[in-house]
């Protein structure tokens, strides 16, 4: 077999692994107790890795709303100082097959979704999903809701998933896919179908009433509560497509908010990144373009297993929130395909004649097209301290994966 | 009769969807029944109904989806349900073709494609175009400036896998009456042709058009096919081809003298070509070259054509084209107009071919031509933008073209020269041609005429008359319309001939020494 | 013998057009079947890329 017959032919298992992912939430608990590796005073984050000094104002601003939240120092100052001393282990989320939205932190006492990939019983985690401290924001009102998510809604969910066995996700992947849900950004259908689930499932689990109303009220509120078990999928179902041997499907694509990194199945665990782009948004009141951090965030695991952007034409209730026309977005869906290796069997866009998502994401053809993954996302201000400030569209940097390229060619092609 | 069926678990679908699915599947022959639905206790019992029954389906959620086959044989149940991923993916999208930007993008859109047109830049066309011979392509390769190793790699190549690669840098073909790149609207029949020249082919094929015959096949080859780096490659192939063809009668090849090797290997395949053979290399006499009985020399296009046509035997005719008396009455009285100072020819082509013709047929008749691309190197011009007594301009050529459209596109170039040649005192005739047929200028006539009417002007107010002789090239059917084309030139007092040789030989009629 | 070549001669063309749009257009009106590739350099003209991609892909 010459290289390229081996490349299709790990690139074919790669995706294999890709579309087979089976995943189920099984549980809600303490980061510390379930994330490998994750433990004393760490705080993992999104993206490749990065010293607290180049983090960006968001994901440092996160970091001290942990540090904060976890009791380790009473004020920002005095987290920040501490921080710049080094007292804390700071490491991307990634590395311990976890997620997490915008700045991604992560810290032991903060509860996780916890989704297992049962097709090869694998297990991963995301973060609870909120609209200010994965910003940047660490005020006490601001942290207010991390500490209702650990003391109220995510022991509900545990002990009513405990008593459910778990819940099986691809099925409501597939129906919110079909509902207009592109799983980035829109997850109207999807909480919507979840908070269903859940509400008969808590009220079946004899929960008192002081924690299952506020945690009903919480299901049924969150508009966006899906992101978080939808990038525990993400991650779950890319993970077992990690180290095929030869492939040059990509694994993972993150960003911090200063660099962009992806991961690639035949070259492992080595991160390829380059600056984080801008998001080319629409913005909340009050803010602008100038206000803008860098791209950041797990989140677009989405688009790695070819959710996101890759399915927006099949969701163009997005588009008051990210910008663009109908017609964009079938076109930036139809585009994905150039760079993809196949279509997945059972994630499916009505819009397109029930066409599966596009899933396998090929650096050669990347590289080949100069069609960049395009990734729909949150954009977070520039500064410690603001919430959600807007949204857009942003392509993933060509740089990443021109170099992951030039790395495949020194690893196979001697 | 045999019933079987096969679930899927969590595999949500559509019921609308999925009712799409089942009505394909029954129309499957040997198919009586089938069932495609989500296991929910209300279709379970559907499916009871029918007489599908078993522990799975029992035991199976309402996220799990059940076909169920009832077939004539158990042979058409197995093949239905193994084939059921197929069916659950072949509802696939039929929207609007998206932006196609690769060549893989199209061979997606037409995996049935049987020919690629190249015109992006030569440095690339190595790539795409092995690409192209991968998938089975044939190829014609409008594109210039590919490395000639690269040329011959991809006709190598290309010959390995019985394809055709006409190109790089060919500018027509015409497959049974299809006209690629600038090709002329022929009628079908008899005549083959072969060629590395665009303009040559086009030629060739309006007048077999116009003296009413036509075209079986007209194969470009590209420039450099019969070099001796690339062995005429093409041609033999095209050769192969035609001879095998039954609706070819005779086979017209117009091109260049190639390079020795490649002439001697040539010959060698016409010897035994058993099919009658017109040769036209312009530039060179081939008269003393053996090529076997099959073998007829024309010395012009249009020679080759009357050849060509005598092959099939149809029409007695002459036997090389000569002017009228009428044109050669013509021919002498233009002349007694010129003021004295009157005395050289400028010729400016927008195809090379005519360039290379006429300077050969004014040589035969004695004439000495001044050229950009000379049929003989002393007499290069050492700028083409100067003119030097009778001087043949390719505005086609590299000089001309380097960043701008063709002269067969745009007028713009061919029309500052004639500007600057009516501004010469010595000048007494411009040659021209006029090239029509697909992707020329709509209007090639109306791109110049200003320039025309203009320079008869300025010749007139400071010397004299200024003759324009011009040829067309092109036929009745072609998108240009022909006559139009014609008319406007006569009413400019242009003289207008149907092929470069006569107008050529007018010319020579005009300057032959006294 | 040339198969192809006959093929390409005898049926009628299917062809996929790299470039030139007016070259698709003559095609289509001429009743043939032809699509047209807006092409573009591969890997934006990166010749270091063109040359590795040559071999992977």
């Amino acid at each position: 077999m010459d290289i390229k017959q081996k490349i299709e032919k790990a690139n074919k298992e790669a995706v294999r692994r890709l579309t087979s992912g089976d995943p189920v939430l099984i549980d809600v608990a303490p980061a510390g107790e379930v994330i490998p590796g994750l433990e004393g005073k760490m705080i993992t984050h999104s993206g490749p890795p990065i010293e607290w000094g180049h983090m960006c104002g968001a994901q440092q601003g996160a970091i001290i709303g942990m540090v904060i939240y976890e009791g380790w120092a009473e004020s920002p100052k005095e987290a920040r100082a501490k921080l710049e001393k080094g007292e804390f282990q700071l490491e991307p989320n990634h590395h311990h097959h976890a997620v997490g939205p915008m700045a991604g932190t992560i810290s032991p006492s903060a509860p996780v979704w916890v989704v297992e990939n049962r097709a090869f019983g694998n297990r991963a985690f995301c973060r609870q999903v909120e609209g200010r401290q994965q910003f940047g924001e660490y005020s006490q009102d601001a942290l207010e809701s991390l500490r209702l998510w650990r003391d109220v809604w995510a022991p509900t969910l545990q002990e009513t998933l405990q008593k459910m066995g778990g819940l099986e996700l691809n099925p409501i992947i597939i129906q919110a896919l079909q509902m207009g849900d592109e799983l980035h950004n829109r997850h109207s259908a999807s909480s919507s179908l979840f908070a269903n689930k859940m509400a008969v499932a808590i009220s079946e689990a004899d929960i008192p009433k002081e924690r299952a109303l506020p945690t009903l009220k919480y299901l049924a509120g969150h508009n966006l509560l899906f992101l978080g078990l939808a990038m525990a999928c993400g991650k779950a179902i890319t993970d077992p497509a990690g180290d095929v041997e030869y492939s040059t499907v990509v694994t993972a694509m993150t960003r911090n908010g200063t660099d962009f990194g992806i991961r690639v199945s035949g070259l492992g665990d080595e991160w390829f990144t380059a600056p984080a782009p801008v998001v080319d948004g629409l913005f909340l009141p009050g803010y602008s373009d100038d206000d803008a951090g860098l791209d950041m965030g797990d989140s677009a695991i989405a688009e790695t297993v070819g959710w996101g952007a890759f399915t927006i034409g099949g969701a163009p209730g997005i588009l008051t929130l990210v910008g663009g026309t109908p017609e964009d977005a079938l076109e930036y869906t139809r585009e994905m395909r150039k760079i993809t290796t196949s279509t997945h069997p059972i994630y499916r866009m009505p819009a397109f004649g029930f066409a599966g998502t596009s899933v396998g994401i090929d650096i050669r053809k990347v590289v080949q097209t100069n069609i960049s993954p395009i990734i729909d996302t949150a954009i977070a201000h520039k500064d410690p301290g603001y919430p959600i400030i807007g949204a857009g569209l942003v392509r993933a940097p060509i740089e990443c994966f021109k170099q992951a390229l030039i790395a495949f060619g020194q690893k196979y092609n001697t | 009769m045999a019933a079987g069926f096969v679930i899927r678990k969590n595999q949500y679908y559509d019921s609308v969807f999925l009712m799409g699915v089942n009505k394909r599947l029954s129309q499957t022959k040997g198919v009586l029944q089938t069932a495609v639905l989500m296991a929910s206790e209300k279709n379970k019992q559907l499916l009871a109904d029918i007489g599908i029954q078993g522990d799975q389906i029992v035991t199976a959620k309402p996220n799990d989806l059940i076909v169920a086959v009832i077939g004539e044989t158990s042979q058409v149940v197995d093949s239905v349900l193994q084939g059921i991923d197929q069916a659950l993916l072949a509802l696939e999208e039929k929207g609007p073709a998206s932006h196609l930007q690769t060549l893989e993008d199209g061979l997606v859109e037409k995996p049935n494609a049987n020919l690629a047109v190249l015109t992006i830049p030569g440095e690339y066309v190595f790539r795409e175009a092995s690409k192209a011979l991968e998938a089975g392509l044939n190829l014609f390769i409008f594109s210039s400036n590919v490395p000639i190793e690269e040329e011959r790699k991809l006709k190598e190549l290309a010959a390995d896998k019985n394809l055709l690669v006409m190109g790089p840098d060919c500018g027509t073909s015409i497959l049974g009456g299809v006209g690629i790149g600038f090709a002329n609207v022929v009628n079908r029949g008899l005549f083959g042709a072969i060629g590395p020249s665009g303009t040559g082919l086009q030629e060739f094929t309006s007048q077999i058009h116009n003296a009413g015959y036509g075209i079986s096949h007209a194969i470009g080859t590209g420039s450099r096919d019969l070099s001796d780096e690339i062995g005429g490659i093409t041609t033999i192939q095209a050769l192969d081809t035609l001879e095998a063809d039954p609706q070819t009668k005779v086979v017209s090849i117009i091109a260049k003298p190639p390079g020795g090797k490649t002439l001697e290997r040539l010959l060698a395949r016409l010897k035994i070509c058993s099919k009658p053979i017109v040769g036209c290399f312009l530039g060179a006499r081939m008269d003393s070259f053996e090529g076997g009985d099959a073998l007829t020399w024309a010395p012009t296009i249009d020679d080759a054509v009357l050849a060509a046509i005598q092959h099939v035997g149809e029409k007695p005719t002459v036997a090389r084209i000569e002017l009228t008396k009428q044109e050669r009455e013509l021919a002498a009285k233009s002349r007694a107009d010129w003021a004295p100072g009157q005395r050289f020819l400028r010729g400016l082509f927008a195809g090379g071919t005519f360039c290379y013709q006429s300077q050969q047929i004014l040589g035969e008749a004695g004439i000495v031509v001044h050229s950009n691309t000379p049929l003989n190197p002393q007499t290069k011009l050492t700028n083409p933008d100067r003119s030097s007594e009778h001087t043949m301009i390719d505005m086609g050529d590299e000089f001309y073209t380097q960043g701008r459209p063709h002269p067969m596109i745009d007028g713009t170039m061919r029309r500052l020269r004639i500007l600057s040649e009516s501004r010469d005192p010595s000048v007494a005739v411009l040659l021209l041609d006029f090239i029509l047929g697909y992707n020329a200028s709509m209007d090639p006539v109306g791109d110049v005429l200003d320039a025309i009417m203009e320079a008869k002007q300025t010749m007139r107010q400071q010397t004299g008359e200024l003759m324009i002789v011009a040829s067309i090239c092109g036929t009745k059917e072609d998108p240009q319309e022909l006559d139009l084309q014609v008319k406007l030139l006569r009413e400019a007092g242009v003289i207008v001939f149907q092929s470069n040789a006569k107008a050529t030989l007018f010319c020579c009629e005009l300057f032959k020494p006294a | 013998m040339p198969d192809k070549i006959e093929e390409l001669l005898r049926e009628p063309l299917v062809v996929i057009n790299l470039g030139l749009k007016g070259f698709a257009a003559s095609l289509e009106k001429q009743e043939v079947e032809v699509i047209q590739v807006d092409w573009i350099p591969p890997a934006g003209g990166d010749e270091e890329m063109i040359d590795l991609l040559d071999k992977l892909l």
